[in-house]
């Protein structure tokens, strides 16, 4: 297997000017280049849906606080949500998926480069479209209005008549042109697994990266789709004069509910399953052992990918189903949590007896198992009928979805930078200011979302534009505030740690973890061929092969 | 780092029928959601007219888009075995049924919107009957350019045996056409009448 770069000697190559540069990024099929730019796009949303929240946060700090109007206030926590779900954690977790896929399986790119293009470049504009709803929300007739009906837009607020002007359709059309682009995406995923995987990997030699990714793909088709028609539905409604959500023609305004969780719910595991990928890559390397039970790992996943298409509806207890209906949705969605947790334990077997090395990758998986353990927990809290009465649509489901997504995917996506960053530029992350990043946006995530369960036990409402004194919520709200400015730090932090060490990071060299999957065995960033001659493949981990020729994987498959 | 000589050769399937197979699957999600919606609104409309006034069962047309079925089929077979004329013939019939059935459908529509005065904003029935089939008609209609195109290209003489897996992806969209028409068939004017 040959690894390096083809070099010409004697050749030297000129600068390019930067219009070249720009258009072969911009015209570019290569899927590692598309990976990049799906990467990003998600990391400039991921600062203006950042600076959202934290406008969200600054108004609530305390009680009767008038920093922005009520209107405004609800185009923030309505963007903020969109933005963060389709147009940051999707886009990012596509990039590496796009990125690490054709590399991991041997292949030089996707199985349709040019598909890869149309759908990273459809939702990119449908985040575009999000936000030109700020100019052109009112037409010609006035000042720009955001989509403020909440991300989910339950009817009929979507309607016509409460949501006059067009900033809904923005919202609409951008989470339908974005939805095709995952579509796009999925399925040339699902085809690049199978199709073009190099001599030797077979499905059972997989890295579970793959696997995993494999199994969103499959998610991504029955999941975003739901949604395209139900926005479909709400177009025909607002343009054509359908009835399908208005009550008053005898359209059912939990029809929407159920076709948006029908979306909604599965979406979290479309998430969660690649943050699952990079921990399932990244633990074994920094345990330096191979991952305990791959082929429970992979059933697992496929359970949980199975399973949740049938928990949608325990977002909905509250609106008074039937209880047939409610006992189902509840044992359905505890029953996720069996699966899940084989995962959580198959990753502490990897790390048990293992050599740990607590490089900054592994110190953000480490952060994910404690957060994402306690953030199943209280999803099974909630999971029981009688409790979600109480709680839904409080701070406490607010303070527990940020931490399975914050807490979880995103402490799972920055290991995957530091673990990854070097193979994509050719430079290590500073490990230094990785730590300073990692431990202040430990504490500042603790101080934020485990702070933020308290004022809603104690009955804050999520969504609520201000509240009385006296209720003891305001020191509560003023330490999440600061919690909150303390994950921005943190983040400007990892965005410098980006930029220096692109410039002034040191050389990673091919393989800087004495990793065992395919994309360490090319050089670092890869060619654009990346494999000068395509691999042939004998184990689960074929780079150990390759570096202990005298005690092989592949003597005991 | 070599496959022993034992191992079987490496072949992996095609990427085309893959990639289609996932459309479906992405698609198929699409219609049940827009099944759902008109099962659910059945005979909840406040106003009339109802499926029952109004609907009559296309036969005719119905046939016809099945029938494309196996003409597109055969057509297929033809390509593989060489025999390009009976290819041609055949994958033109196939664009005349899909058009024949499409021109079913707008009679239908042109008589119960001015004959009936149903529209998509009349009442529930309107609205879920013109998603549904407008959805259904809207795949036919994708399916017809990207028939053409290849039938185009087919009468320039440019379409040969080395295209016959392409042409085969694309049969298999008409076939999951043909097979949601059957689905919308049975909803809308067998269960919903």
């Amino acid at each position: 297997m040959s690894s390096n770069a083809i070099t010409i000697p004697g050749i030297r190559v000129e600068g390019k000017p930067w219009v070249d540069t720009l258009h072969e990024w911009v015209t570019t099929v290569d899927h590692k280049r598309l990976g990049i730019l799906y990467i990003l796009s998600a990391l400039l949303f991921l600062a203006i849906g950042g600076i959202e929240a934290l406008i969200i946060r600054i108004q609530l700090i305390h009680s009767h606080n008038e920093f922005v109007s009520p209107q405004v206030f609800n185009r923030m926590f309505t963007m903020h949500g969109t933005t963060m779900i389709f147009f940051v954690a999707m886009p990012i977790l596509f990039g590496f998926a796009n990125y690490l896929v054709p590399l991991m399986i041997g292949a030089r790119d996707m199985a349709f480069p040019r598909l890869n293009a149309f759908s990273f470049w459809l939702s990119f504009f449908g985040a575009l479209l999000l936000y030109f709803s700020l100019l052109g929300g009112s037409g010609l007739y006035g000042a720009g209005n955001a989509p403020d009906v909440g991300w989910w837009a339950y009817a009929p607020l979507g309607a016509r008549a409460f949501s006059p002007g067009h900033s809904s359709d923005y919202w609409t059309l951008a989470l339908l042109v974005s939805g095709f682009g995952s579509i796009g995406t999925a399925i040339n995923i699902l085809a690049t697994v199978l199709c073009m995987r190099c001599p030797g990997m077979k499905l059972s030699r997989m890295p579970l990266l793959v696997w995993l990714n494999f199994v969103m793909a499959g998610m991504v088709l029955i999941a975003i789709t739901p949604l395209s028609a139900a926005q479909i539905m709400l177009l025909i409604d607002r343009y054509l004069g359908g009835h399908f959500f208005d009550t008053q023609a005898g359209g059912s305004a939990v029809l929407w509910m159920h076709f948006f969780w029908i979306f909604g719910h599965p979406e979290v595991y479309v998430l969660v399953i690649p943050a699952f990928a990079f921990l399932s890559e990244i633990i074994p390397v920094f345990s330096r052992k191979p991952i305990f039970g791959y082929p429970v790992m992979v059933a697992a996943t496929v359970a949980i990918g199975l399973v949740s298409t049938s928990v949608w509806a325990h977002h909905m207890f509250t609106i008074g189903m039937n209880s047939y209906a409610n006992s189902f949705f509840a044992i359905t969605t505890m029953a996720v949590g069996i699966p899940t947790g084989i995962k959580i334990f198959n990753w502490i077997g990897t790390m048990w007896g293992g050599r740990i090395q607590f490089k900054v990758p592994m110190l953000f998986c480490i952060g994910f198992l404690f957060q994402f353990l306690i953030a199943g927990l209280t999803g099974i809290m909630q999971a029981a009928v009688p409790f979600d009465w109480q709680l839904s649509l409080s701070y406490f489901v607010v303070a527990h979805f940020h931490y399975v997504i914050v807490g979880g995917i995103l402490f799972a996506l920055f290991g995957a930078f530091y673990y990854w960053y070097p193979k994509m530029t050719g430079r290590m992350l500073n490990e230094r200011l990785g730590k300073w990043h990692f431990w202040l946006f430990l504490i500042g995530f603790h101080l934020t979302f485990d702070v933020m369960h308290i004022p809603g036990l104690l009955g804050m409402p999520r969504r609520i534009y201000t509240y009385e004194p006296g209720r003891g919520w305001d020191t509560l709200n003023l330490i999440i505030t600061i919690g909150a400015f303390i994950q921005a730090i943190a983040i400007l932090v990892f965005l410098a740690n980006l930029i220096i060490s692109y410039f002034k990071g040191t050389e990673a060299g091919n393989d800087p973890w004495d990793a065992w999957t395919l994309e360490w065995s090319t050089s670092s960033p890869p060619p654009a061929y990346n494999f000068a001659t395509v691999p042939t493949v004998a184990s689960r981990r074929p780079l150990w092969d390759l570096k202990h020729p005298e005690d092989p994987d592949s003597q005991y498959e | 780092m070599s496959i022993s000589e034992t191992q079987p050769p490496w072949s992996l399937p095609y990427r085309g029928k893959v990639a289609m197979t996932g459309l479906i699957i992405a698609e198929s999600a699409i219609f049940t959601i827009f099944v759902v919606a008109y099962l659910f609104y059945l005979g909840k409309s406040l106003t009339g007219p109802t499926p029952h006034e109004v609907l009559e069962i296309p036969i005719f047309f119905t046939i016809c888009l099945l029938s494309s079925s196996l003409t597109i089929h055969y057509a297929g077979k033809f390509l593989q075995r060489g025999e390009r004329g009976a290819f041609l013939s055949l994958w033109s019939l196939t664009i005349v049924l899909g058009g024949l059935f499409l021109f079913g459908t707008g009679q239908e529509w042109h008589r119960l919107i001015y004959v009936h005065g149903l529209t998509i904003s009349t009442n529930l029935f309107g609205t879920t009957y013109y998603s549904l089939v407008g959805l259904h008609a809207f795949h036919v209609s994708a399916g017809m350019i990207m028939l053409l195109i290849v039938a185009i290209f087919a009468f320039a003489g440019r379409v040969g045996r080395e295209h016959v897996r392409r042409a085969e992806v694309l049969s298999l969209y008409w076939h999951f056409v043909d097979a949601v028409w059957v689905v919308v068939f049975t909803v809308v004017y067998v269960l919903g009448r």
